[in-house]
């Protein structure tokens, strides 16, 4: 691969571009690790896009009041990793609020499911992003961002609270470690293909 | 875009879609990951915008996925799938041709993912 220009900011990261890409969405309430794992697990330096929701596609919102926002701007923090010479998986994190909801169901479709990170400190912000990909119809894993402060909790108990169904992947990880996250991807990868004959035709 | 496919057979679609997920495949060819190759170096760039130019500077040496032109050239998505609309009617670049339609998942797509990522 050679570059003309040697000030290309992609230099070294371009694809052949007939690879096979897939995406999996990185989900959760804010600083619960999405960046880290993304940062964690991308072969290339984390990158950040921007989305932006117009008038038109805007709910009205009434929460958050305010009428006359006529844009929403969603950032998109995404990371890449290659699993093999022809096949590549984007790791894409996206704010799991309700009010995003158009945007993000437009980032996740077509993405193979969803791994939902959840902070024990703060269990309750993780119940309106569980709501939220299981509105977008996305499979998902959960995955506890295990913080050094965080509460500790059995899985059962933690199963209970966010009310999670019996098949539905939990695991425990370290965003910063990858060992500990790639098994979190496995977790849900396992996961998706066990829900596959039941789902396919 | 319908021409030459060398590629796999497509059938990258979330689970979402066999659930009951809406369909909207023919307006957006853009994804985000949806990769964006040169197509006609020797084309005449003439007529093309900055931004344009500075999209077919960045996909010289290969392919890039619109989520990371969007990054690199510092454009909001929205925006940058405009220009790359007009680049590809222009004949300018190509993509993977892999725009999500509705359709099972693929078996084999997710066995090379759960392969690939033991493997890391």
């Amino acid at each position: 691969m050679r570059g003309s220009a040697s000030s290309n900011p992609a230099e070294g990261t371009h694809l052949r571009g007939d690879e096979t890409i897939v995406k999996i969405m990185v989900a959760g309430a804010f600083s619960v690790g999405k960046t880290t794992l993304i940062g964690t697990m991308s072969e290339i330096r984390p990158l950040r896009t921007e989305e932006v929701m117009t008038a038109a596609s805007v709910p009205v919102d009434d929460l958050e009041g305010r009428p006359d926002k006529s844009a929403t701007t969603v950032a998109l923090d995404f990371g890449r990793l290659s699993l093999s010479p022809e096949l590549v998986l984007y790791l894409f994190g996206a704010p799991g609020q309700q009010r995003f909801f158009p945007i993000l169901r437009h980032l996740a479709h077509g993405a193979l499911g969803a791994l939902v990170l959840v902070d024990t400190r703060h269990l309750a912000q993780s119940y309106p992003v569980i709501g939220a990909v299981e509105e977008l119809g996305l499979a998902y894993a959960i995955a506890v961002n295990e913080f050094p402060d965080a509460p500790r909790h059995t899985p059962e108990e933690l199963r209970a609270a966010m009310d999670l169904s019996e098949q539905t992947p939990l695991v425990f990880f370290d965003a910063r470690d990858r060992p500990s996250s790639k098994n979190a991807l496995i977790s849900l990868a396992s996961y998706l293909l066990t829900l596959l004959p039941e789902r396919t035709r | 875009m319908t021409a030459s496919r060398r590629v796999r057979g497509p059938g990258l679609v979330g689970l979402h879609v066999v659930t009951g997920g809406r369909s909207e495949p023919s307006r957006n060819h853009f994804d985000f990951v949806t990769t964006v190759r040169i197509s006609g170096p020797g084309l005449e760039r003439t007529g093309l915008s900055p931004e344009q130019r500075r999209v077919l500077e960045l996909c010289q040496p290969g392919a890039l996925t619109v989520a990371e032109i969007g990054a690199y050239l510092v454009l909001p998505l929205s925006v940058l799938r405009v220009l790359l609309a007009d680049l590809m009617e222009r004949g300018h670049i190509t993509t993977n041709g892999k725009f999500y339609a509705v359709q099972a998942a693929d078996r084999e797509v997710l066995e090379a993912v759960l392969e690939g990522l033991r493997k890391l």
